[in-house]
């Protein structure tokens, strides 16, 4: 799932402070496992946001409302017979939610509220890590379940290299190497063989090398 | 015991503080309140295993939301106490309240124009 991370509430206050009326948007998807965007968060940010302006002697208006899924169009348009009551939005969505409140609402101020880091796993409860990079064409298959080009520091579609020590990468000691994951893990399954047969050079095109992405499904179109 | 504390703290039970959440806490600075205090079990004693650990770490959170929004973090605190401990719970209200007095009142009261009420909230 998508990961985010709260924005600062100082760099929040900075982007509203000139508004009278505000929508928190939260979003029942993947910032709500993260515990970043969901409605919790939306209650919480909405009541801070009141505090910051009653104390400061404003009669702000700051409400909070969560939606199943800000990325799609059908569930943003539950706003539509009340968000003209606000001055601006802000979307706890990830980017990909937030600019499509923007697109959908051309009209609305709409600021983040969380930035928006990378697709990976919930290790435990306040531990995410990044497990893929969405370079459009899955290589899974041939290193063990193991992506090189989200865990290994250098993308490198033939490691370890020699930067590789005792299993860590040498950005960091907490960091597991690729490559040691990959060979760790094709031993266990006796596919120790696939090192013998380099991979050749990947086609970027389908990443971001290619330019902005877009997948037209034509079955399923209606 | 007989023991006194100050009137003015308005007392919340909650069967865990594992159950306050930082919603909670920040309706009751929302409504008024000059400041909160958390009562939990003893660290290593909760009922409920790690209930008053997951408090502390929300008091923590509000503390800081707190001094980001400008109410100050210092009119939210937690405190562990066990059953036994009546004498040590009255102190610390008496402590609390010294201190919301020194603030003064909270700013969110003063803007809404609420009545003067010295101190502040006990959830325990």
């Amino acid at each position: 799932m998508i990961k985010a991370i709260p924005k600062p509430m100082e760099e929040i206050i900075d982007y509203v402070k000139d508004f009278n009326k505000l929508l928190i948007a939260g979003c029942d998807g993947c910032v709500t496992v993260c515990e970043a965007g969901g409605l919790k968060e939306a209650k919480i940010l909405a009541s801070a946001l009141r505090l910051y302006f009653t104390q400061g002697g404003r009669q702000a208006q700051v409400d909070d409302t969560s939606l199943t899924r800000q990325c799609e169009k059908e569930y943003l348009l539950q706003l539509s017979d009340r968000i003209d009551q606000y001055d601006a939005v802000v979307s706890i969505a990830c980017g990909v939610g937030i600019q499509h409140m923007a697109e959908i609402y051309d009209k609305k101020i709409v600021f983040p509220g969380v930035d928006t880091c990378f697709m990976g796993v919930n290790e435990e409860r306040g531990v995410y890590s990044e497990r893929c990079q969405a370079c459009g064409r899955c290589i899974l298959a041939e290193t063990g379940g193991v992506c090189p080009i989200a865990r290994c520091s250098k993308r490198m579609l033939n490691g370890p290299c020699g930067g590789s020590d005792k299993g860590k990468c040498e950005i960091s000691k907490d960091v597991p190497c690729g490559w040691e994951l990959i060979y760790e893990r094709l031993k266990t399954l006796g596919q120790l063989d696939r090192f013998e047969t380099p991979t050749v050079p990947k086609d970027w095109t389908t990443s971001r090398d290619g330019g902005p992405r877009k997948i037209v499904r034509e079955d399923l179109r209606i | 015991m007989r023991l006194q504390y100050p009137p003015n703290v308005r007392i919340i039970e909650v069967p865990c503080t594992g159950k306050v959440d930082i919603v909670h806490l920040l309706m009751a600075f929302e409504h008024g309140a000059d400041g909160v205090i958390t009562v939990g079990c003893l660290e290593g004693d909760c009922h409920y295993v790690v209930g008053n650990l997951h408090a502390k770490k929300r008091v923590q959170r509000v503390k800081e939301i707190l001094d980001r929004v400008g109410l100050g973090g210092e009119r939210i605190g937690m405190y562990n106490l066990s059953s036994g401990m009546g004498g040590r719970f009255a102190e610390i209200v008496v402590e609390m309240t010294e201190k919301i007095m020194e603030l003064g009142p909270s700013p969110i009261r003063l803007a809404q124009g609420t009545a003067a009420r010295a101190a502040g909230e006990v959830a325990a």
